[in-house]
């Protein structure tokens, strides 16, 4: 069978591999070898060694992204997975309406990031304008302005994950420990929370990578005003290479050192779901 | 597979003592969790003098606009074939999608040689490299090979989407017992016949999960098609909404939330609509993924 399958290559892998190909590998090959380069477009890159790599970690807007996506990052990875962890425990203790409810939290998730960042603007700046603010008036409030925005698009997919993991601790578990006399929080602290490990991983991840990854929010919120004090890392990038003359090379290099960070993230979090499904 | 418990069906283990108390808790909540919603809702029927400037009041006789604001909208940014570009570039990219990486990753685990386990290993790396990496030599590449029409995009769709495509097809053709194909085998099918009659039918499941995942990134996507789309003949929704903001802070907001009102409503249509397979294959996908 394998034989006659291996025959049909043209008709069954072909089609993928050239559009992935051309849209994935070869840009991406191009992309690593341009960020050594100066260049205007493809074509007329000339080999300029490290010199993008230096010209970035000298750039003041690069290394405030950097910590303003860290620190972004963390923040929202905590607030969201709290939320909807205590949200996913809440409903599912059979109160009336958690369908209803369910359906409600998680709906902002399909809304687009460029949608997403018009509402906030308009709630925010309504908000902020009985201050005599604005969501560009400083950093801190486009920091917290994108900290909410991303748990009201973000806390309802979490949750459902958060609510299978629970779902799927047996009944008799809970009982045994119940029977045992463990007090409410003790259930949640040694039986629960050991219980739903691998959905914790799994939002601590996707959180992790949609916070650092963010753009069109970002984008849309506060374009990173005031002079870019509220640019994220993607943001950054796009700006170097579409809005700065001659920092083409500049911006592939930050390119790549973003997705570095974003491949260290993702390769130290695979190793840690993997140690986790070993002892489970 | 676990079983699946219905949701409806709590232990009485787990029940809440006071359940009542937990309805008005969440349905107050869920109201907060609407109104961001409701007020751009309310903030499309009103002069744009008003929207900024008491946003949270509801429309009365002097601010109120009917309909206007998506009558001038529309005509603003051409908003009806932005939508259509939308649909055109959002089905065409799923179903092309769906076919090739579905042949794709059956192929890639039935033969196994070096190149499968190659173009499999490659796949999963794609998944893990941010857009930004790739941008701008891809938009470059796409320009040259002018593919900045609605329908030029969806082989680059089918590139970028491949990865996490071809992963979860993947995983479940491996649980698909050999037998059946090979008995289809044996009776004079070939390969493709095999495929499209016996396998694909079976991977139903994760062809709808695929289906949901790709076509919300690619209706909300807006970079990719602000970079290779010809921006003087083609927009998409999203583009057209960034579009309004215009130059230094010239927001006309009453357009903008009448064409908010315009993005959102199709997608809280569909979720309506198809609720329950979009919830599972969301969660499905990142389970996976």
């Amino acid at each position: 069978m394998e034989k006659a399958i291996r025959k049909q290559f043209f008709i069954f892998v072909l089609p993928t591999l050239i559009a992935f190909t051309a849209g994935f590998l070869l840009p991406f090959l191009m992309g690593i070898g341009l960020s050594f380069c100066r260049f205007t477009t493809v074509t007329d890159a000339v080999f300029t060694g490290l010199g993008n790599y230096r010209k970035i970690f000298s750039d003041a807007t690069f290394v405030h992204a950097l910590w303003y996506t860290a620190l972004f990052t963390i923040v929202s990875v905590i607030t969201i997975n709290v939320a909807a962890f205590t949200i996913a425990m809440l409903l599912t203790k059979g109160i009336r309406g958690t369908n209803l409810f369910r359906t409600v939290f998680f709906m902002p998730n399909l809304i687009g990031g460029i949608v997403l960042g018009y509402i906030w603007q308009i709630l925010l700046n309504g908000v902020l304008e009985r201050f005599g603010k604005t969501l560009t008036y400083s950093s801190a409030y486009g920091f917290f302005g994108l900290v909410i925005l991303m748990n009201w698009q973000q806390t309802g997919y979490m949750m459902m994950i958060y609510i299978a993991g629970i779902q799927n601790i047996p009944d008799e578990l809970i009982e045994a420990a119940k029977m045992d006399g463990a007090p409410a929080g003790t259930l949640l602290t040694n039986v629960i929370i050991p219980m739903v490990m691998p959905s914790v991983t799994i939002c601590t991840f996707l959180t992790l990578t949609n916070s650092f990854k963010l753009f069109d929010q970002n984008l849309a919120l506060t374009a990173g005003e005031p002079s870019n004090r509220s640019q994220m890392l993607a943001l950054n990038i796009f700006e170097t290479f579409y809005a700065r003359t001659g920092w083409e090379g500049a911006g592939q290099a930050k390119a790549v050192v973003f997705f570095l960070i974003v491949a260290a993230i993702a390769l130290v979090q695979n190793r840690f779901t993997k140690s986790r499904e070993v002892q489970q | 597979m676990a079983k699946q418990r219905d949701e409806n069906q709590v232990s009485s283990l787990r029940r809440a003592k006071h359940g009542w108390i937990g309805t008005i808790l969440f349905s107050v909540l869920s109201a907060a969790w609407l109104y961001p919603v409701y007020l751009v809702g309310i903030n499309a029927f009103k002069k744009k003098a008003f929207i900024t400037r008491e946003p949270f009041r509801l429309p009365d006789a002097r601010s109120f606009f009917g309909i206007r604001n998506f009558v001038n909208g529309v005509e603003k940014t051409d908003f009806f074939s932005a939508a259509k570009n939308s649909v055109i570039i959002t089905v065409g990219s799923v179903a092309v999608i769906l076919l090739c990486t579905s042949m794709c990753a059956w192929y890639l685990t039935r033969v196994h040689d070096r190149v499968s386990a190659a173009i499999y290993t490659l796949c999963l790396f794609s998944m893990i490299v941010p857009f930004q990496m790739v941008m701008f030599p891809l938009s470059k590449l796409a320009n040259l090979m002018r593919l900045g029409s609605p329908v030029g995009i969806i082989p680059v769709y089918l590139g970028f989407g491949a990865g996490l495509a071809v992963f979860m097809f993947c995983g479940f053709v491996k649980s698909i017992p050999l037998e059946i194909e090979e008995a289809a085998m044996i009776d004079g099918c070939t390969p493709l016949q095999t495929f499209f009659w016996v396998v694909f039918p079976i991977m139903k499941p994760t062809t709808i999960t695929v289906a949901i995942l790709q076509a919300m990134w690619i209706w909300n996507d807006y970079l990719l098609p602000y970079l290779v789309l010809d921006l003087k003949k083609y927009k998409t929704i999203p583009i057209v909404i960034q579009y309004l903001k215009g130059g230094y802070g010239a927001v006309d907001w009453g357009t903008m939330m009448a064409m908010l009102v315009l993005a959102i409503v199709p997608v809280i249509v569909f979720y309506a609509s198809c609720q329950r397979y979009i919830i599972r294959g969301v969660v499905a996908g990142a389970v996976k993924g």
